[in-house]
């Protein structure tokens, strides 16, 4: 059984007001610990209220929840300590932000935990390495941060709780394409040296493309699929159809092998394009000078 | 949630009620509300609630958005109804035991004054429901215009009431927001004493005035941009048209508040 289960969970907006919406209908999922997951869907496919579902920040309209294999809402006064498995990094995080310091904000969390204050320390500092905040800053207001490192910040106050599962929601939006990388290269080391299960909330394919091992695809309120990247991105036409693309780099790969050239993986990243692409043409070129 | 408070919260529909000009119906809640402190007794008060049903029945609002906005104000109903049972002591005495009285009096003024109450709540509540509260402000811009020749900011105030207005929801998705955040960190609101869910808001209070303050520059910055120099000269995209349905509205109204007026002078 894995990490995080549902079963049945369907969540409804605004029941008996014109404004009645279903947000998650009928999700059946089943999360393996350890895996890094994308979620993508388009604005609006119920993406982030299935991840508010996961540390029961939403209860569900109908259906079943199980975390660690504990079912959320069977028993309320154990909400708290399973929401300590399940950290959530919101969209535009920063803005969750209200210590005097960087370090105190980062502390919030682990101190809600009751944890000693050795252990509090240890964690703070190592939050911040894993998201590379440079110690001196720990120091400063967090609103004297730069927009990027303020993420970095709200991010591993999150990081600090030390979950078995790290959820965030869109954590590159907003940010130039240097913060994206490097937030995502962030979140890629986190979750090698860690070994935990992170999910990654994005409608951005290349994004996730470059992050993670699996993909679990929203489309109107429903699962469409969940599965590991290359079977997901085999699927080109129907994601276009909703709204969502294949990476670039990975639709010209596919082109050339259809028209011939012959290669075994699925690319994904321009960086693995390119060593690719050097690979074949040495295989290629024995005749050519290097 | 916090989004359940339903402050103005409008109601879509496409009712006469809904139709009305805003002027008009702001200006008949008045009447209404005039109507309802004139009634001296049951009988014209009767007429007040024919007219709440009436009105009610025609907007379509469902019953239970209704009893939704009467809710809140039970305790103060029932703080009162307790205060004038107690406390007023005329007519026949029903009930004695020690210092505790109830008369007759009292048991009419505290029936009286809850229907008072509901009814008061029912009507500005059928406003909100049946008027956005931009075309709301809107009528109020317009009420209040003449009295700009005494200097009086009539377009500022109506601006700032829409501005206020227009942010409610923003901000209450905001607080939501947050709290999410900061209850995905740990922190508890729900416990503890007075203190310490004083102290529990400030992780919530503090980004969102920071919040607040940002969205303020960011506005003030936008409708500079856009020119926005104030009142004077200003055209509207939607220009408001007093109908034949508002004349009925009207006579209506007035036929009620007459029939009220009637009523006490009748049954005196």
């Amino acid at each position: 059984m894995g990490i995080i289960r549902t079963e049945n969970l369907t969540y409804v907006y605004g029941e008996g007001t014109p404004f009645r919406k279903v947000a998650v209908d009928n999700v059946n999922l089943d999360i393996d610990e350890g895996e890094i997951v994308g979620i993508i869907g388009r604005t609006g496919s119920g993406k982030s209220t299935l991840i508010q579902h996961f540390n029961g920040l939403l209860k569900p309209t109908s259906g079943k929840v199980f975390i660690d294999g504990e079912e959320l809402f069977a028993d309320r006064s154990r909400l708290k300590e399973i929401r300590f498995k399940v950290g959530l990094v919101f969209q535009y995080p920063e803005y969750q932000l209200f210590e005097e310091t960087v370090y105190k904000d980062i502390a919030f969390g682990p101190k809600n935990m009751g944890l000693s204050e050795d252990e509090v320390d240890r964690r703070i500092k190592d939050a911040a390495r894993l998201v590379g905040l440079k110690p001196e800053l720990l120091d400063k207001s967090p609103f004297e941060l730069s927009g990027g490192q303020k993420r970095r910040a709200a991010i591993a106050g999150v990081m600090a709780m030390e979950p078995k599962v790290l959820i965030l929601d869109e954590p590159t939006a907003g940010l130039d394409p240097r913060g994206r990388d490097r937030i995502l290269g962030m979140i890629k080391e986190y979750h090698a040296e860690k070994g935990t299960t992170v999910l990654l909330v994005s409608h951005s394919m290349e994004d996730v493309a470059k992050t993670v091992s699996k993909i679990l695809v929203m489309n109107e309120a429903k699962v469409f699929m969940y599965s590991d990247r290359s079977s997901v991105f085999a699927k080109a036409n129907e994601l276009t159809s909703m709204g969502l693309t294949v990476p670039q780099v990975t639709r010209v790969f596919d082109r050339l092998r259809d028209m011939g050239i012959e290669f075994e993986d699925e690319v994904f990243s321009v960086d693995y394009a390119k060593d690719l692409v050097l690979r074949l043409l040495k295989e290629k070129g024995d005749n050519r000078v290097d | 949630m916090i989004k359940d408070i339903t402050i103005g919260q409008y109601f879509p529909g496409k009712s006469v009620i809904h139709r009305l000009d805003p002027r008009i119906k702001l200006l008949l809640t008045v009447i209404y509300i005039v109507m309802l402190f004139a009634a001296g007794n049951f009988a014209s008060l009767g007429v007040g609630v024919a007219f709440m049903i009436i009105s009610f029945l025609l907007s379509g609002i469902p019953i239970k958005m209704m009893l939704k906005s009467i809710k809140p104000i039970l305790p103060i109903i029932i703080f009162t109804g307790f205060l004038n049972l107690f406390f007023i002591s005329t007519g026949d005495i029903l009930f004695e035991w020690k210092f505790i009285k109830i008369t007759s009096g009292g048991v009419h003024t505290m029936v009286f004054m809850a229907a008072r109450i509901i009814l008061l709540i029912c009507g500005t509540s059928l406003l909100t429901y049946t008027t956005s509260p931009i075309t709301l402000t809107d009528a109020i811009e317009r009420i209040l215009s003449p009295l700009r020749i005494i200097k009086f900011p009539a377009h500022e105030i109506a601006m700032m009431m829409t501005i206020a207005l227009r942010f409610i929801p923003t901000l209450i998705e905001e607080t939501d927001k947050i709290m999410a955040a900061q209850k995905a960190r740990g922190a508890d609101m729900e416990s503890g004493n007075l203190i310490r869910r004083a102290k529990a808001l400030i992780p919530i209070l503090i980004p969102l005035f920071v919040s607040a303050f940002r969205r303020a520059e960011e506005l003030a910055l936008a409708m500079e941009c856009r020119c926005y120099r104030g009142g004077d000269g200003r055209t509207r995209l939607k220009q408001l048209k007093t109908e034949a349905r508002d004349y009925i509205a009207i006579a209506i109204t007035a036929a009620f508040l007459a029939a009220v007026i009637a009523l006490n002078i009748i049954l005196k």
